[in-house]
């Protein structure tokens, strides 16, 4: 045999011979999506409230010494209230962060890796916000 | 990662340069972004001044001038001249409109011309839009129904169902909205764009048509759908006054909807 015989069938440098149509369907829809954009609407929402409340609250006690802060703090309704801001805050963060990654990251093996870094992140700083309100709230009595 | 500034082959440059007539009194800029597959050069600006009382009211107008009087090689689209085929559509003055609606007069700077960002050239002011047309293609933009039609007539509806198509039905599919979008610029391949999101819904609302949850089913997607992050730039282009951005949302709001 001589020298094996080049291909002939495509055009050099082209690589992708999938008609519009068939690139554009893809692999269909996920059926998925509106959950994650009703989720950050729904905490957005929360938030308005729960953010005014904590500003108003912490400039109420501008210069107040640290004890009566952890007092305040650790009041039920002032805990339970820290503790949907904190829920809130870094639910609404993670949600906004993935979306942010999936418009600007193509890569997917490294979109994926910063999806969930981010949410490992927002867990992680959200249960340490969480279990310093519950100190205050369980243990300051 | 997105790239935000321009590959090597696509930095623009400076091209030819056509001056005023001579006795030209009211006189007006054009720098028209050039390119064509042949030559293998990077893209360049050439700059035509107009004499505008020789030329009509509106820049393509002024296009077909450049083309007849000045230099035959200016590609661009276009064909009915009075916004209702959608050809001339192309970004003038950093903003993307058909040019046979846009009126010289509106730009008080030199008038420029490039074509709908974000897509590929095929030359000139042509942009390659094959893959926004299978994107269309895609949503199945015809009525679908299981029900016969009337075998003496038309489909009906009342007049309060036909009002909901008051504002889609319009569209000529330009793409101004499409292009406009900086989502669309980002994930072109898989984001529909609000070109195809406004004919989608507008399938969606329609009376006639009976496949409204299959329609909602194959738009349900992070990608397909819920890219749009109502920035607005779609209903802001729009050179047919529609809003995109409200359709794209109302199709979110049905989804929400059925779940419950």
């Amino acid at each position: 045999m001589g020298a094996a015989q080049k291909p002939t069938v495509t055009s050099p440098g082209i690589t992708v011979m999938r008609s519009q149509l068939g690139r554009v369907r893809g692999t269909g829809a996920a059926h998925a999506g509106s959950h994650h954009w009703k989720a950050e609407r729904v905490t957005a929402i929360a938030l308005v409230p729960l953010t005014v409340w904590f500003v108003v609250a912490v400039l109420a006690h501008l210069g107040a010494d640290q004890q009566s802060m952890a007092a305040w703090a650790g009041r039920p309704w002032n805990a339970a209230l820290l503790l949907a801001l904190i829920a809130m805050n870094f639910h609404h963060m993670h949600l906004g962060l993935q979306v942010v990654y999936e418009d600007y990251i193509h890569t997917i093996p490294r979109r994926e890796a910063a999806i969930l870094a981010t949410k490992g992140a927002c867990l992680l700083l959200g249960l340490l916000a969480a279990v310093a309100v519950l100190k205050l709230a369980v243990m300051a009595h | 990662m997105a790239v935000i500034t321009l590959p090597k082959n696509s930095r623009v440059g400076r091209g030819r340069t056509f001056p005023a007539p001579e006795g030209a009194k009211r006189v007006k800029e054009f720098r028209i972004y050039r390119w064509n597959a042949d030559d293998g050069k990077n893209p360049v600006i050439d700059t035509y001044t107009l004499d505008l009382d020789r030329v009509g009211p509106m820049v393509l107008d002024a296009l077909i001038y450049i083309k007849n009087e000045l230099d035959p090689t200016l590609t661009f689209r276009r064909s009915c001249r009075e916004g209702i085929c959608g050809s001339c559509a192309m970004n003038i003055d950093g903003g993307n409109t058909l040019a046979c609606l846009k009126p010289t007069a509106e730009v008080k700077r030199a008038v420029a011309i490039y074509p709908l960002p974000h897509m590929p050239v095929i030359k000139d002011l042509v942009p390659d839009l094959t893959t926004a047309y299978a994107q269309l293609q895609s949503i199945k933009p015809w009525l679908q129904a299981d029900s016969a039609a009337p075998p003496d007539g038309e489909r009906l509806q009342s007049r309060e169902e036909r009002a909901k198509l008051d504002g889609m039905w319009e569209c000529i599919l330009c793409y101004c909205c499409t292009t406009s979008c900086p989502s669309y610029w980002w994930n072109g391949d898989k984001y529909l764009g609000p070109a195809t999101l406004l004919a989608a819904y507008r399938w969606i609302a329609d009376s006639r048509d009976e496949n409204t949850g299959e329609r909602l089913d194959a738009l349900e997607d992070p990608f397909k759908l819920y890219r749009c992050h109502t920035i607005m730039n779609c209903t802001q282009t729009c050179p047919k006054g529609l809003n995109p951005a409200q359709a794209i949302q109302e199709i979110k709001q049905m989804i929400a909807e059925r779940q419950g």
